[in-house]
């Protein structure tokens, strides 16, 4: 059986022209860049060549590219790197619906003393702007909000809250982890201090991401040790995977406008069918402002797990915002603040997709959705289906 | 990824007895599509005999919660009442080969809902849980069923207590009492009590109010969009105002007596909250 693999926001396949640039460094050239002889030695050109790469996908300048080991680390040293260089501020602002890699870390900085304050969203996900506007104050620290949401696909308008923020010096940080590659991101025009990113949602090996930050940006290393990175990040360099992440962040670039209106076009044939063959089903978040390869979708009566295994039997890998899929007993923190009813939470489907989807797969989730769908409220006390 | 066993995954893609039976003797339904995991069970029963004839289910859960319930189907169908009711959930478990710890508490909700349906057969009140202080406020869950699955499941743990019942799973909040509960039952030593704290004066006790408000209480419900506000204190009375999703909130009530708990706990036995 063929794997259909829909869950392109969890992680990605390694694209085959990445696994080829990073090989030889994980066999033969398998040097320290410290080094002083040319063996090593030469391989510091190579980690300076993707860094350019990176630096190229988002309109930066490479000398503001600090490789780390993945986005949690890019977002982690972000903040902290805030909170060490302006210590009288306590006073963090994100949002409701952020990665756990910012979210548990604000709840972390709560414990040592930080205020922080977490905006409400919409029913449709989008940051509450209003609220936004009236949490600032002279003790901002920092405002760390994603740029597109990991569950839903959901942009926020960081272009106006960036400018907001510069009018009054306050620091910006955005987890670009979900957004970077997919759509396109431009730091001349794009007002934000620190950006982190990763390579494994972008067809690049896990263990590495990177951190934007901008030219002037006081910084303070979150990890302590060796003098790499310009003393910015310690730890001898991952080669292979900096290189990987350099390759995967050029193919992006080339492909970026092709690649949205693939995936947009074949996210879209998915969505619409499903709604029309599913009664009782609805979208979750914004879908005016979305990534092109982001659908959530709710199915009434039925529980996301059950789903997701029954799909699981075709080969179908999707995730869920249920509370049996995340290891804890609560659902979908994105889910329950934008006020999706419990019912849809337990039933919500997240389908991501990349550019190796296929129309024909596409062709064979939507054959065997509906039915399968069904089948579980068949089983259901609630709502059984009539068709 | 779940470890399910063959058993599991066989009762949840293809599961038997699903369905309703029309005119049936007993119904037991146990859980609800808030929780994200509910279980009708529907039986016949011959009164002569007092054997289950036939047994349905529906039931709205994961995989596990499926598989379960046709699990405790085929385990009941034939038997007579008093026999299928020495099932217990481990007989459940065992019969799908073994279930993850975390998904233990699918087992306890099948050997409920039996319980459930045997009640409603016998003319008695259908559920034991409505009984007895709730100990879990997010998931419903009382002193007594803790009691009886930790004993019957031999748990020792706050974690374990939540792989069974769910309890603890939500805010976390209760996790200290369900400790006690723990201790309690398995005769381990009592908890220290905690040294009597000496008299405040009535500037320190405002101090420590507020600080416990900032501190402890205002960075959890802001986390949920919530804030809380401290207006006055009188005595030992501290009126507080709630903000925010706060407002109008179902568990406005459950929020006041959690923050009066916590004083309680770190202030005084004789400071009452109220809302204003």
């Amino acid at each position: 059986m063929n794997t259909i693999y829909l869950d392109n926001n969890a992680t990605t396949n390694i694209a085959p022209e990445v696994l080829q640039e990073m090989l030889p460094y994980l066999k033969e050239m398998y040097g320290n860049p410290s080094s002083m002889h040319t063996f090593g030695g030469q391989l510091h050109r190579r980690v300076e060549e993707a860094r350019a790469k990176v630096a190229r996908l988002i309109g930066a300048e490479p000398e503001e590219i600090i490789f780390t080991s993945c986005g949690t680390e890019s977002d982690n040293t972000a903040i902290m790197s805030a909170a060490e260089s302006l210590p009288q501020k306590k006073h963090i602002i994100t949002s409701r619906v952020e990665h756990p890699a910012v979210l548990n870390f604000c709840k972390h900085l709560a414990r040592k003393g930080y205020r922080i304050t977490f905006v409400p969203v919409d029913k449709r996900g989008q940051l509450n702007m209003d609220e936004f506007r009236k949490t600032l104050d002279d003790g901002t620290l920092i405002v760390s909000l994603m740029y597109a949401n990991n569950e839903t696909g959901v942009i926020f308008p960081l272009m106006e809250i960036g400018e907001m923020l510069k009018e009054r010096g306050i620091l910006f940080h955005t987890d670009a982890v979900q957004a970077a590659g997919k759509i396109p991101i431009d730091l001349k025009k794009f007002p934000v201090d620190m950006l982190s990113l990763s390579g494994h949602k972008l067809h690049a090996p896990k263990g590495v991401g990177a951190l934007y930050v901008r030219k002037g940006t006081r910084f303070s290393p979150y990890i302590i040790g060796g003098h790499q990175e310009h003393g910015r990040r310690a730890g001898t360099e991952n080669v292979a995977s900096i290189v990987g992440l350099g390759k995967t962040c050029e193919l992006a670039g080339e492909n970026l406008y092709n690649e949205m209106t693939y995936l947009k076009a074949l996210r879209n044939k998915l969505e619409t069918a499903l709604l029309k063959l599913c009664p009782d089903a609805r979208v979750n978040g914004d879908t005016e402002n979305r990534l092109p390869n982001t659908t959530n979708l709710s199915f009434e009566y039925v529980e996301g797990e059950a789903i997701l295994l029954r799909l699981n039997e075709f080969g179908i890998c999707a995730s869920s915002g249920s509370a049996c899929t995340s290891g804890s007993l609560e659902p979908s923190h994105v889910l329950r603040a934008m006020g999706v009813p419990a019912t849809a939470i337990h039933g919500s489907i997240r389908f991501s997709l990349s550019r190796y989807n296929t129309e024909e797969e596409i062709g064979k989730v939507i054959e065997i959705m509906p039915g399968l769908i069904k089948e579980l409220r068949n089983l259901s006390p609630y709502g059984r289906q009539k068709l | 990824m779940w470890d399910y066993t063959d058993k599991v995954k066989e009762h949840f893609l293809h599961p038997k007895n699903i369905g309703e039976i029309e005119n049936p003797d007993a119904v037991g339904e146990v859980g609800s599509i808030i929780c994200g995991d509910a279980l009708k069970l529907y039986l016949k029963i011959d009164k002569e005999t007092g054997k289950i004839i036939d047994a349905k289910f529906q039931t709205f859960g994961c995989a596990s919660a499926i598989a379960s319930s046709s699990a405790l189907t085929e385990l009941i169908k034939g038997r007579k009442l008093d026999e299928a009711l020495r099932i217990s959930n481990q007989d459940i478990a065992e019969f799908l080969g073994g279930l993850p710890k975390e998904k233990m508490h699918c087992s306890v909700m099948g050997r409920e809902a039996l319980e459930a349906a045997v009640n409603n057969y016998r003319g008695q009140p259908a559920a034991v849980e409505e009984e007895g202080r709730v100990v879990c406020k997010c998931f419903n869950v009382t002193e007594e069923k803790i009691r009886r699955v930790a004993i019957g499941n031999h748990l020792t743990t706050a974690d374990e207590v939540m792989d069974y019942t769910k309890a603890g799973g939500g805010c976390g909040e209760c996790r200290a009492e369900i400790e006690a509960i723990l201790k309690d039952i398995w005769m381990l030593k009592k908890p220290e009590k905690p040294a009597v704290p000496k008299k405040l004066t009535n500037l320190q006790k405002i101090a420590l109010i507020q600080e416990i408000i900032e501190s402890e209480i205002r960075p959890g419900l802001q986390a949920d969009g919530g804030d809380v506000e401290l207006v006055d204190i009188d005595g030992d009375k501290v009126i507080i105002a709630l903000r925010g999703m706060c407002t109008g909130c179902l568990m406005a009530d459950v929020t006041v007596k959690k923050i009066q708990d916590k004083l309680k706990e770190l202030v005084s036995e004789k400071i009452i909250v109220e809302a204003q």
